[in-house]
């Protein structure tokens, strides 16, 4: 029994943390006063760029005759899908923030051109790896889970605790990061201010528009890397097409669940990887697997009759947001 | 005072136009050091334009800009901080999930962290210096309008400025609040900032200037020494011609009872009582002004009447006038569970000029023959709708109320305020209704639109309609009623009769309920002020 539960919370903390990265993305650009719904899109562009990023590398340093290190393998894989992530949300910064075009619209586009960048991407290179594109197992061993020498091996804890690969940790740091920079940081007093009303920011000297480039374009460097995630962990290295699929809309709705806290981000996302892991775990006999899929969006149609019905100020989505600004409209 | 003081902001032949609209015309503006300055003007004049410049807000098209005699650019709000420049503006630059004291600090640079203790100290230190009350870790929300006031205040001053901007500052103040403000204004005096005050209340730019500036339809009219000049002079000067400041009172007829409620109580959402045991009656051919601080029950009173929230106990009961004028009285109706078409379906003609004219009002983005079709539409036969008479209509609003649009097709939302009332107000007369109730109808208007919608409201009073004033302006309300009901935080603290009571005790009733005891037997000159 005690198996069963652990497995279970392990599985769910593995599939917890894209949507928790995917999330802490959103926050931050939602409480620059930026409704982005190019998560799933970025989280696509960062998952095949990572992918690609790594492949390449691998690729270059063999046809060197040299052996590729996981270590580095792993940083190029993050370092451009962060970059793809912040080059997608650039885009969306720049066509809602000096354009003044609709944040939803925009952010629909984004989505859509992010998942077929990266389904189109993942195939190219497919066909021309001659079928599918995968990384070797030295990339593959650094995004396996850590072994820590006295922590990892303590029974139960030590399985739950201190046996997840390194991103698992890098979500949940910056997660407390962020919870830090929001709460007692000067920059994230004037952020939030800038996603309440940004007109009151800027009569207090703050400049709206560099605020909200920098979260929305970091933002989305985030959910790409959540994507990331998806390509190097969840499906191990190998481009499958549509991974991200659904992922992307999951960690929006995760954003309302945790109520804009990063903190609370990291319960609420270890609480949406279990529902979507559950069927593996929890056989109800009967009970067709599509039900068990079903779940986590119903989970999250919950979450928005319950937060709508609460309607509580300060856990609420930042006043301003969905909102473009302009200083001299009258 | 005297010539030779120093200027401590000098503007010089500012132009700034949004679109095609003039918003200032070669505008000048001097204001010396350590003097209140009231700019003085009639809505739609250009001073908020004209001080946005000063506070970094817009950008000039042409013009110099001097502070302490030198020649400076400010193109942001924090150019003006760092100018020495502050300003509190009408619509307050606040944070409402945010303390005061981050309100405060927001934006300024500093360690990477805020030290909240040591932010608490000044405001603290400013707030005694000054006469203010502030408790810096209370969140804006739950604070009271003028204590948001005080914040704004603080605000600036916590970021050094000498040259402090307050837009409009009294517009939400009830009057013993605003004496407190302009307490703190002297001492701010004495203590040697200069203070530009924007304000179109004559009486108060009177109390509380040295100087006054005018001006009118974006252009600069003059500056005079406040002491030099009275309430006559300077409206002539805002509006360009003499006018009577006067507000008529016809005899009220003394007509029939019209509208009835009865210990009304209603419980919002989030259950709090906005109208609590509320009972009064309306009478046909008169006037019943309410007056009270912004929030104290208005908005819940006229949506309770017209039926748009229904109340949560208390009875509403319309007797309509008798069809042949006989002597028996009609029936009474209970209206108080009944939407508006439900009212409107018995053939009870209710007007309503809400508040928020193009959000609740009329469509903004629909044409002025739309909008007085969305009154009557549902009355023809068949499935089109009739667009003739609305149009005819339409031109007739149009000519008799003076209306300034290019045509009937032209859409509300690009009309200026006093024509989109003007709408809005004879699109309700037109339906000849029982009861007219009016929220805030001149604010926003201009002097010349205002006083023509007094005159339009005291026509329907004469038709005998029983009207519902909601009004902000005291003077205003105690000029125009023939009776004056106080709301204090959504009970009535006294009804009286304007002409026998002063400015300050109903603006003592405004503040709390126990406020109207024994006023009722004192007399005192009420018009006064605003003659």
């Amino acid at each position: 029994m005690i198996d069963i539960v652990t497995a279970l919370l392990m599985a769910a903390v593995l599939a917890g943390t894209p949507l928790l990265l995917g999330a802490l993305g959103e926050i931050l650009t939602e409480k620059s006063g930026n409704l982005n719904l190019g998560v799933e899109g970025m989280m696509f562009m960062g998952a095949i760029t990572g992918l690609i990023g790594s492949y390449c590398y691998e690729q270059a340093l063999t046809a060197a005759g040299i052996v590729p290190n996981g270590v580095i393998s792993a940083l190029v894989a993050l370092t451009v899908s962060f970059l793809a992530g912040a080059f997608g949300a650039l885009i969306y910064a720049f066509l809602t923030i000096t354009l003044r075009a609709n944040q939803n619209v925009t952010g629909l586009i984004l989505t859509i051109f992010g998942t077929g960048f990266g389904n189109f991407f993942g195939e190219y290179f497919g066909l021309a790896a001659g079928g599918y594109v995968a990384v070797s197992s030295v990339t593959k061993a650094a995004f396996s889970p850590l072994h820590i020498p006295l922590l990892s091996e303590i029974p139960i804890l030590g399985k739950l605790l201190f046996q997840y690969n390194w991103m698992v940790y890098f979500a949940i740091a910056l997660a407390l990061g962020m919870f830090w920079f929001f709460r007692v940081s000067r920059f994230g007093l004037n952020l939030r201010a800038v996603g309440e009303d940004p007109a009151a920011a800027d009569a207090a000297g703050i400049n709206v528009s560099r605020y909200r480039y920098l979260a929305t374009v970091i933002g989305g460097g985030i959910c790409g890397i959540g994507g990331m995630y998806m390509s190097m962990v969840t499906t191990s290295g190998v481009w499958v097409h549509g991974c991200v699929t659904g992922y992307g809309w999951l960690a929006v709705a995760l954003v309302i669940f945790a109520t804009w806290s990063p903190l609370r981000g990291i319960l609420v996302a270890i609480i949406f990887g279990g529902l979507m892991i559950m069927r593996m775990y929890v056989s109800i006999p009967g009970l067709p697997a599509q039900i068990y899929d079903m779940v986590p969006y119903v989970a999250t149609i919950l979450v928005l009759i319950i937060t709508s019905v609460r309607q509580s100020k300060e856990h609420a989505m930042p006043a301003g947001c969905g909102l473009n600004y302009f200083r001299e409209e009258r | 005072m005297n010539e030779d003081v120093p200027l401590a902001v000098s503007m010089e032949h500012i132009y700034k136009s949004f679109g095609r609209v003039r918003a200032n015309v070669d505008v000048r503006l001097q204001l010396r050091q350590g003097e209140i300055l009231a700019l003085l003007g009639e809505n739609g004049s250009g001073k908020t334009t004209l001080v946005n410049m000063l506070s970094g807000v817009y950008f000039p098209d042409h013009g110099e800009i001097y502070v302490q005699g030198r020649p400076v650019t400010i193109r942001s709000p924090r150019d003006a901080f760092d100018l020495r420049i502050g300003m509190i503006h009408q619509h307050f630059k606040l944070i409402p999930v945010l303390t005061a004291a981050e309100n405060i600090a927001l934006g300024l640079s500093g360690s990477v962290t805020l030290n909240r203790k040591s932010i608490h100290a000044e405001v603290a230190r400013l707030a005694e210096r000054y006469g203010f009350e502030l408790d810096p870790a209370r969140k804006i929300y739950d604070m009271s309008v003028s204590e948001k006031q005080t914040v704004e205040i603080i605000k600036v001053l916590y970021r050094g400025a000498d040259i402090l901007i307050l837009d409009e500052p009294t517009a939400v103040l009830t009057p013993l609040e605003t004496e407190k403000l302009f307490a703190v204004l002297r001492n701010m005096k004495a203590d040697g900032k200069s203070i530009i005050i924007i304000t179109h209340k004559l009486h108060e730019v009177l109390a509380i200037s040295d100087r006054v500036e005018i001006l009118r339809k974006g252009e600069f009219i003059a500056t005079v020494e406040t002491a030099t000049t009275n309430q006559a002079r300077l409206t002539e000067m805002m509006v360009g011609r003499p006018i009577n400041l006067m507000i008529e009172r016809p005899e009220a007829s003394g007509g029939p009872e019209r509208l009835e409620l009865n210990a009304l109580t209603c419980v919002d959402h989030e259950g709090v009582t906005t109208l609590d045991d509320v009972s009064f009656t309306v009478y046909a051919g008169e006037i019943l002004g309410i007056a009270g601080i912004a929030g104290s029950g208005q908005r819940e009173l006229c949506e309770a009447i017209v039926g748009l929230n229904p109340p949560t106990s208390g009875s509403i009961s319309y007797s309509p006038p008798h069809p042949d004028l006989a002597k028996t009285p009609c029936e009474k109706e209970r209206i108080d569970r009944l939407s508006p078409g439900a009212i409107a379906r018995r053939g009870i003609s209710m007007a309503f000029v809400p508040e928020d004219r193009l959000g609740m009002g009329l469509v903004a983005s629909m044409d002025i023959t739309d909008n007085v079709m969305l009154r009557g539409y549902r009355k023809g036969k068949g499935p089109f709708v009739d667009r003739v008479r609305p149009k005819a209509l339409a031109e007739r609003l149009i000519e008799e109320l003076e209306i300034v649009t290019p045509s009937t097709s032209t859409s509300v939302g690009r009309l200026s305020g006093g024509n989109v009332q003007k709408v809005l107000l004879g699109r309700e007369i037109a339906q000849e209704p029982g009861v007219l109730i009016v929220a805030y109808p001149v604010r926003g208007l201009d002097i010349n639109s205002s006083y023509k919608i007094y005159d339009l409201l005291n026509e329907q009073k004469a038709r005998g309609v029983a009207v519902v004033f909601i009004g902000e302006d005291l003077d205003v309300l105690m000029e125009i009623s023939d009776r004056l009901l106080v709301l204090c935080g959504g009970r009535i603290s006294g009804i009286v009769d304007p002409r026998a009571v002063t400015k300050e005790e109903v603006g003592l009733m405004m503040v709390h309920v126990a406020g109207a005891e024994g006023l009722d037997s004192e007399t005192g000159s009420a018009t006064g002020e605003a003659a």
